[in-house]
């Protein structure tokens, strides 16, 4: 039986921890893109003492290599305690991660909103709130479409890190076939595969989200 | 406060906007300064002036864009930005008065994500609690109304700056407003395209909206016009109706205006 052919045989192993990596990716990606949103929706208007807070945040995480944020959640909370398991500390770090990513993100185009648009929305009575979520919102995510999906990207491969905290994932699958059956190239290229796959099919789904935008005049794709 | 009856509250209904004793700066330059102007409901009153003459500043007090420092201003007899016991307006309570007044910039300001259609209809849905059905029909109304009709279906990066500015037109409107702001409508467009909006204006005008507007636009301000302000610094130092103001202004430095803007 050549390497291939174990594989083959290990391919549930491959296929549950496919599933979980993807799980893990769904969930902390959506709540990262909701952090990313109620942030921005902070950040509207005056300076005062939370905006300047939550920008210290949103650096401070963004400085922070994501291993190091994942240990601390995982290892460092139980001192506090508070006791995750892997699971749930490996998402949470995910989405608090890259949910500041995203707010960094939507918050460099809010900047170069037509203020404008904002005035017309008031004049037409719109509260801060409605304003936000119907107006400004829409316009940011439309607009920051490409540097979102670079994010997902990101986001996608940061989940192999949490082979790291036992989190059993894609990674962690090929590297405990690798280490049974010490196959460490063959079970690595199918993972790489993977990663490649998932990402190619999200960099065609937000291409493809830029018909939306381009027919709104927001990019020249 | 005391209890002083209807009076206190309520102005005469034929009323569209009034102004009284307006006063603004920015830092320590003062744009307005007691000012006091009455728009009676079904007129036009245009303001001119010069660039710097804070009369774009007197418009966007209307609705409250610009906050003044003093004097009061009543939107079909209600008080906007101040309550009753003399306190900052609650932001809800800011954009109920707010939608009272229709306002249509220099820049057009449409929302580029909403087609056409739904840029008339996004405040009577979202602001004004309206059904979809019944804003709807109203928006292709008045997109009938500015020859947009065509255009429903369009977003805004495809059309001309004067269509742009016809739909923005229709917005104002579908919030049924007492009053239209019109801030300079054609100062952004090309020559050519000024008359289809001015156009419309006129329109509007004929079917009784009250409007006041800000305009360089000396011929269609003589025409479209009850009333004609002009503002100064600040102050106004002529108020007429158009006939005595192109023709016999008494002040000498409305008449210089108008020979330089023939």
């Amino acid at each position: 039986m050549n390497n291939w052919q174990i594989l083959w045989q290990a391919r549930d192993q491959f296929w549950s921890g496919f599933l979980s990596t993807m799980t893990i990716f769904g969930v902390s990606i959506s709540a990262a893109f909701v952090i990313g949103c109620v942030m921005l929706y902070l950040l509207e208007g005056s300076r005062s003492r939370t905006t300047i807070l939550l920008r210290i945040f949103i650096d401070g995480m963004r400085m922070l290599p994501f291993l190091i944020l994942a240990y601390l959640l995982y290892y460092g909370l139980p001192s506090l305690g508070i006791r995750l398991n892997a699971w749930w500390s490996g998402v949470g770090a995910l989405a608090a991660y890259h949910g500041c990513y995203f707010a960094e993100i939507f918050r460099g185009t809010r900047l170069t909103f037509p203020p404008g648009q904002v005035e017309a929305a008031k004049a037409h009575g719109f509260t801060k709130g409605k304003m936000f979520l119907r107006l400004i919102l829409p316009q940011i995510i439309m607009q920051t479409r490409p540097l979102l999906g670079n994010q997902l990207i990101y986001a996608l491969k940061d989940t192999a890190f949490l082979v790291i905290i036992t989190v059993q994932e894609l990674t962690a699958a090929a590297n405990s076939l690798s280490g049974t059956y010490f196959i460490p190239t063959e079970a690595f290229i199918v993972v790489i595969g993977c990663y490649w796959a998932v990402s190619i099919v999200m960099e065609v789904i937000i291409k493809q989200c830029g018909r939306f935008s381009t027919k709104r005049g927001f990019d020249n794709a | 406060m005391p209890e002083t009856g209807l009076e206190f509250s309520k102005e005469p209904t034929e009323v569209a906007v009034s102004i009284r004793n307006l006063s603004k700066s920015f830092n320590d330059v003062e744009v307005l300064r007691d000012v006091n102007l009455e728009v009676k409901k079904g007129d036009v009153v245009t303001i001119l002036g010069s660039s710097g003459s804070g009369k774009s500043t007197l418009l966007r007090c209307i609705n409250w864009l610009e906050q003044p420092e003093r004097g009061s201003i009543h939107i079909a007899g209600e008080r906007i930005g101040v309550t009753d016991e003399g306190r900052a307006m609650s932001v809800k309570a800011l954009a109920r008065v707010r939608a009272k007044t229709g306002m249509v910039f220099q820049s057009f300001n449409l929302w580029p994500h909403l087609n056409v259609l739904h840029n008339v209809t996004e405040a009577p849905i979202h602001v004004l609690g309206k059904s979809r059905h019944e804003a709807e029909a109203h928006a292709r109304e008045l997109l009938d109304k500015v020859g947009m009709s065509h255009k429903a279906d369009a977003y805004p990066n495809t059309l001309s700056g004067g269509q742009k500015q016809r739909v923005a037109i229709a917005r104002a409107l579908a919030m049924q407003p007492e009053v239209m702001l019109f801030d300079e409508p054609t100062s952004a467009l090309d020559p050519e395209l000024v008359g289809e909006v001015l156009a419309v204006i006129k329109s509007l005008s004929a079917e009784g909206y009250t409007m006041v507007i800000v305009t360089h636009e000396m011929s269609f301000a003589r025409s479209v016009s009850d009333q004609v302000v002009f503002l100064e610094k600040g102050l106004i130092i002529e108020q007429a109706d158009p006939e005595t103001f192109f023709t016999n202004a008494s002040t000498e430095r409305v008449r210089k205006f108008l020979e330089r803007n023939k």
